[in-house]
């Protein structure tokens, strides 16, 4: 199977993370969007892998799911904090700021 | 076998300093006894910042790529790193403020508890204070110091969470209007995780492109195909990505929010460092790694520094709040930023005049910036700090000291000759003319005197307006927003009369390397 095929499907797996986070009201489902952003990036970085012969793009691909990690610890601790007060993660919710 | 790669200690101490202060901060904070605590963590920040910004002003001349090509310490990163960790130990000062705030904190006593409960209110009158903020804050200059230096879009991504993981807690931990503060984190984190999927998607893209995500090997593969759809797209991405943390419009929309609901002091960072680091690294990226496909990049920057001058400075003139003003004016502060940005033609070798003004630029509204945060946290009523813009009416009548400190920024803002923002709009539109970007300069001056009316409108309201029935009270600043306030206004009048050996600085080390 060519590699292009994998190409594309992270392309798709891109823009369907892409759309998600911007029509998802709630906090969790739109940090899973990003999460899905991500993994389609590795799966790109490991298909350019495959296609140049290096292993550099499976390295990198850890590095993104260490900060991936990481990331999830702070956002789900900012989220967790705002549900505790509010009762809810939707961010439309969350609407004290504007103008 | 694995070759272990060359790493220069002494090219990286800036770095280490800051980062081990860090480090130290936390076991501190695990282990050191909670009486006392504050001092310790206040003198631990500070000597990371301060010996940051020392080693890196001893490494100035300094040539060289270390750690493997990772990392290029050449005059812009070491000029930047020394902006970035001077303004950080002006940043930590502000923080460590304890005589403004009944309080005795901007900072929330216990973030874990839910607010509004009883629990919180208990906790707010009590002078607990948290000091968790201060190691955070060392990774974020940390991180914001790697930015600058990254020769590498890897380590360019990795310094991007470090300064950033650390900025979406501090902004989320204001002691009064709670909610606020954790909408602005919310907000910032998911806006700041979107922004970085683009970055890294783009690296992918690049990397794909041109088989390396070291900047000079993509420079050669750019020389060669330099308008291969995946690198021009990939580069796009990137872009997108760097704009965001330089919150540029049309990639602004968290920073009103996240500016206003920030703690003043965390904001006051923001504002000045984080604004250094995203330029450094939008510089080096587009300088060394596509400095030779430069007309893939040059049209899509001058759309973009348009829209952010344009839009900072009308949607400027509507704001009622202060440090939304503020927020605006950063906005509009980023497109003039990248007009000298465009002021460089030629490639990383060529010594232009448009990269040294843009880092004069970054240096001079970063202390202003800071400065103008400084004065809004003095201004306070019963619940808190009084950002709202009529409450301001009369303030020269009840502290004309105050006032003339706020005045004296806000023209530096607008950039009214005989300060430094003057000084610092006239290198980067200099360098623009000659680069014969001539009609955004035309734009830039427009958005400039768009700009000035609210700035002025400020000044016309503490001057000339009838002081407000129980308006809000100036208090009196404790010895580290008083070295603040001293160091900022000094700058922004030196930098405006005297310009010439700071300028010649940065011209000097207006070189990339890699």
């Amino acid at each position: 199977m060519s590699l292009t095929n994998y190409l594309v499907l992270a392309a798709i797996l891109f823009t369907i993370g892409a759309v998600g986070v911007l029509v998802r009201r709630n906090a969790i489902v739109v940090f899973m969007c990003i999460e899905l952003m991500l993994n389609s990036v590795n799966l790109t970085l490991v298909t350019f892998a495959r296609a140049s012969g290096t292993v550099d793009g499976q390295i990198m691909a850890f590095f993104v799911m260490v900060v991936a990690a990481a990331e999830v610890v702070v956002g789900l601790a900012i989220i967790m904090s705002i549900y505790r007060t509010r009762r809810s993660a939707s961010v439309d919710d969350a609407s004290l700021l504007k103008y | 076998m694995v070759q272990a790669p060359e790493i220069s200690l002494a090219a990286l101490a800036p770095l280490l300093f800051v980062l081990g202060a860090a480090c130290v901060g936390v076991l501190v904070e695990a282990f050191g006894p909670p009486e006392g605590r504050h001092r310790v963590q206040v003198a631990v920040a500070l000597v990371g910042t301060l010996g940051g910004l020392v080693t890196s002003l001893l490494l100035a001349g300094e040539r060289q790529v270390t750690a493997g090509g990772a990392l290029a310490v050449d005059g812009p990163a070491v000029f930047l790193q020394a902006t970035i960790a001077g303004l950080g130990a002006l940043s930590v000062l502000l923080f460590a403020e304890r005589s403004l705030d009944p309080a005795r904190s901007a900072f929330v006593a216990a973030a874990a508890v839910p607010a509004g409960s009883p629990r919180d209110r208990e906790l707010m009158t009590s002078s607990r204070v948290q000091t968790e903020v201060y190691p955070l804050t060392g990774f974020a200059v940390g991180g914001m110091m790697l930015f600058v230096a990254a020769n590498d879009l890897l380590v360019m991504f990795v310094a991007l969470e470090v300064l950033s993981l650390p900025l979406y807690l501090i902004s989320g931990l204001a002691r009064r209007r709670r909610l606020l503060s954790q909408e602005a984190a919310v907000k910032y984190f998911l806006l700041g995780a979107f922004a970085s999927a683009f970055f890294l998607y783009g690296l992918a893209l690049v990397y794909g492109a041109t088989g390396s995500v070291r900047l000079a090997d993509i420079r050669a593969a750019a020389a060669v195909g330099g308008t291969d759809l995946l690198l021009v797209l990939g580069l796009a991405l990137l872009v997108v990505g760097l704009m965001f943390k330089a919150s540029v419009a049309p990639f602004h929309a968290w920073t009103p929010d996240v500016y206003q609901g920030a703690p003043t002091p965390v904001t006051a960072f923001m504002a000045a460092c984080t604004k250094v680091a995203a330029f450094g690294a939008i510089l080096r990226l587009l300088y060394v790694a596509f400095g030779t496909s430069e007309w893939t990049w040059r049209p899509l920057v001058y759309g973009i520094a348009i829209v952010s001058m344009v839009v900072g400075a009308v949607l400027g003139l509507t704001q009622t709040d202060l440090k939304r003003m503020l927020a605006y004016s950063s906005i509009a502060h980023a497109g003039f930023l990248l007009t000298g940005v465009l002021g460089l033609n030629g490639g990383a070798d060529a010594a232009g005049s448009g990269l040294g003004a843009t880092m004069f630029y970054l240096l001079a509204y970063g202390l202003t910036t800071l400065g103008a945060f400084a004065v809004l946290t003095l201004v306070r009523d019963g619940a808190g700090e009084a950002t709202h813009l009529s409450r301001w009416a009369g303030l020269a009548r009840r502290s004309p000291l105050t006032a003339a400190v706020m005045a004296l920024f806000l023209l530096a803002l607008a950039g009214i000759p005989l300060t430094s923002g003057f000084t610092a709009k006239f290198a980067v539109f200099r360098a623009a003319i000659d680069a014969g970007a001539w009609p955004l300069v035309v734009v830039a001056l427009l958005a400039s005197a768009v700009a000035a009316f609210f700035y002025l409108r400020v000044i016309v309201l503490m001057y000339f307006a009838e002081p407000v029935v129980d308006g809000p009270t100036v208090g009196v600043p404790g010895l580290p927003t008083t070295i603040v306030l001293a160091v900022t206004v000094t700058a922004t009048v030196v930098l405006g009369i005297a310009p010439g050996a700071v300028l010649d600085v940065a011209e000097r080390a207006a070189i990339f390397v890699g």
